[in-house]
């Protein structure tokens, strides 16, 4: 089988983020970047399926050159090769799924894997678009996936809100992956090693001819509100009170 | 990529295996005074340990540079490279002194860490740093050698299935030079420990495993002997300074460590009003310890640069361990300091690594034989010994 994996690099979750002076973006200086975390766990997805069948891990990124990193990170966990689709990090998702289907439509592949969502923006989106894009199945939040009939389908679990829901899809089919699926593997020293010899292919983001002329326009980033202290209450009537009339919530 | 690069490469994959194992697993191992056997199979099984050995024998082929990059890394991250640094550098003297027969059977199977040689018998109750005085003796009989002896602060002997030890096979009064007549012989501990070797084990500080063996007629097999034999002393002094800048780069890690502790602790501690690391008798120190911490860095990327391109290395391999060294204490001192009563409980972890990185003054080198070694040895003043 044959799976080709999207990933996206993010800011450290660990780390703080600053907001640009003009709130326009993030300072990315000096922000160590790791791979999303829901794009490890579609990577290690598609590592123990090759193990367990076989096939060939492929994977893909649209973003800028720097982000081949977090590339070379999935090929040291054992991913067999990349393709890097040098960009800004200005596209929409509408965009980034567009060129990831240039990618899926060369590489031909069995099931695209990927994130249900990156933890720097949160926009849930390219999965599905990417699907729509392609005509494919889709399935989302997979916690758990299994192959039935030759590979030519797959029962995907999904973690819906109250439970899950399991769903048959005829692949090849685009599946994200929720956070229950697995728990990824960390890179050793000798696929680090190995993986400085794998191939990764770059494309400029105008040879595959897609428009990506953005459809979003982001009008501003701005800080969370600063926590104002909290306070005591001394009865459940002050605090039904405060609810009420400060917090406005019941 | 660039080494940089690549060495960030390393940090992330090392910092990311060390994040499994937090704070709390460390303390545990500690207050049960045991070996951290989860941790080092980890580290062991992502090919971490092996990262000296060359490709042919199962390793990764790395330098002293990035092998240093890897302990510091475990250091920083809370634990402690103690429990097993030394199934990374051991083998040295095995890779570069021993026969092809003896590194196509011992070295891949030290790669994988199915055998461990993590255990190294030199020092000896009478001879401290003193070594070519070493009263433990092999006598040739036949295919073997008998041993007898005694050897103390042997670490990490009851995890290690191999352990190489340094024994005189000519005596004191038959040699020309007083560092000759002394052989390095490969000891089988599985074979050993209870046919020849008693082990007993030293209470120490800290959590490491360190012990006292009594030697009585041990038989090793003269195919054992690594080198030739009357040869040893000079192989194990070429394995010194690989082990100084390993140490070095652990102390780094530690130093980082307590002031990654120490300044995030005085920002958030409020006192009077105010976060304490706005007082400047506060900030200083913390400021202080790390610019030793970074100078110590440096020395210890020049003693690595010259160790990988075989140029001579002893007096930065030398320094960079006792600046690093003194830094880390300096450090954990600062620390403790910084989180007043806090920095005592066990729960902060502050005293562990204290406890831990002090040991470094002391092994494997003392700091004041390093000072020796720069006067007499950089400087030329007059032998003192």
């Amino acid at each position: 089988m044959k799976i080709l994996v999207a990933i996206k690099p993010v800011p450290n979750p660990d780390e703080k983020v600053k907001i640009k002076g003009d709130g326009s973006g993030i300072v990315l200086d000096n922000i160590k970047m790791v791979v999303n975390p829901f794009c490890e766990i579609a990577v290690e997805e598609a590592l123990r399926i090759k193990e367990k069948q076989g096939g060939e891990v492929v994977v893909m990124m649209v973003g800028p050159k720097v982000g081949e990193q977090q590339v070379r990170t999935a090929l040291a966990m054992g991913a067999d090769r990349a393709v890097l689709v040098e960009a800004g990090t200005d596209l929409d998702s509408l965009a980034v799924a567009k060129v990831l289907a240039k990618v899926v439509e060369s590489e031909k592949p069995d099931m695209v894997l990927m994130g249900k969502q990156a933890v720097d923006d949160d926009n849930n989106q390219v999965g599905q678009i990417l699907a729509a894009v392609l005509g494919w199945p889709q399935a989302t939040f997979a916690s758990k996936v299994e192959f039935l009939a030759d590979n030519r389908k797959a029962n995907v679990t999904r973690e819906v809100d109250g439970g899950l829901e399991t769903i048959e899809v005829t692949l090849p089919a685009v599946v994200t992956t929720d956070l229950r699926l697995n728990e990824p593997r960390y890179a050793s020293l000798p696929g680090i090693m190995k993986a400085k010899k794998k191939e990764v292919k770059v494309l400029e983001l105008s040879s595959l001819g897609v428009d990506t002329a953005p459809r979003v326009k982001v009008l501003g980033y701005a800080p969370p509100k600063q926590r104002a202290g909290g306070g005591r209450v001394a009865s459940v009537q002050e605090l039904v009170e405060k609810l009420k009339n400060e917090a406005k919530v019941l | 990529m660039t080494a940089k690069e690549h060495h960030e490469e390393i940090r992330s994959a090392v910092r990311d295996l060390c994040s499994r194992y937090p704070d709390a697993y460390w303390r545990r191992i500690d207050e049960a005074n045991g070996y951290p056997e989860e941790f080092v199979k980890a580290l062991t099984d992502a090919g971490w340990l092996a990262a000296l050995i060359p490709d042919a024998y199962g390793g990764s082929g790395l330098g002293i540079t990035e092998a240093s990059v890897i302990l510091e890394e475990v250091n920083r991250s809370g634990g402690n490279s103690g429990a097993c640094h030394a199934q990374m550098y051991i083998m040295g003297t095995l890779l570069r002194h021993g026969s092809e027969e003896q590194k196509k059977t011992y070295l891949p199977k030290i790669a994988s860490g199915e055998l461990r040689l993590q255990s190294f018998g030199v020092t000896e109750p009478n001879t401290g740093t003193d070594t070519t005085r070493l009263r433990t003796t092999a006598v040739r009989k036949g295919d073997r050698y008998v041993v007898n002896g005694q050897k103390v602060f042997i670490s990490r002997v009851q995890h290690s299935d191999l352990m190489t030890l340094l024994v005189r096979t000519t005596p004191l009064d038959q040699v020309k030079k007083k560092s000759e007549g002394m052989s390095v012989l490969l000891v089988d501990l599985r074979e050993a420990i209870g046919r020849g070797i008693t082990v007993r084990p030293i209470r120490t500080m800290m959590n490491h495993e360190t012990n006292e063996l009594f030697i009585d007629d041990l038989e090793v097999p003269a195919e054992n002997l690594i080198g030739e034999e009357g040869k040893g002393f000079r192989y194990i002094l070429d394995g010194m300074n690989a082990e100084r800048i390993l140490i070095a780069a652990e102390c780094i890690g530690d130093g980082y460590w307590f002031v990654d502790r120490a300044a995030a602790y005085a920002k958030e501690r409020v006192v009077f009003g105010r976060p304490i690391g706005q007082n400047q008798g506060v900030q200083f120190p913390i400021a202080r310890v790390y610019v030793n911490i970074e100078a110590a860095n440096l020395m210890r990327f020049r003693a690595a640069e010259k160790f990988d391109h075989g140029k001579p290395c002893g007096a930065e391999a030398n320094m960079a361990k006792l600046l690093a060294a003194d830094a880390s204490w300096e450090a954990g001192n600062v620390a403790i300091q910084t989180h007043g009563g806090f920095g005592f409980a066990a729960e902060y972890d502050i005293e562990r690594k204290f406890r831990e990185t002090r040991l470094y003054q002391v092994a494997p080198i003392s700091t004041n034989l390093i000072l020796s070694y720069v006067a007499e040895h950089v400087l030329g003043l007059p032998r003192s010994y």
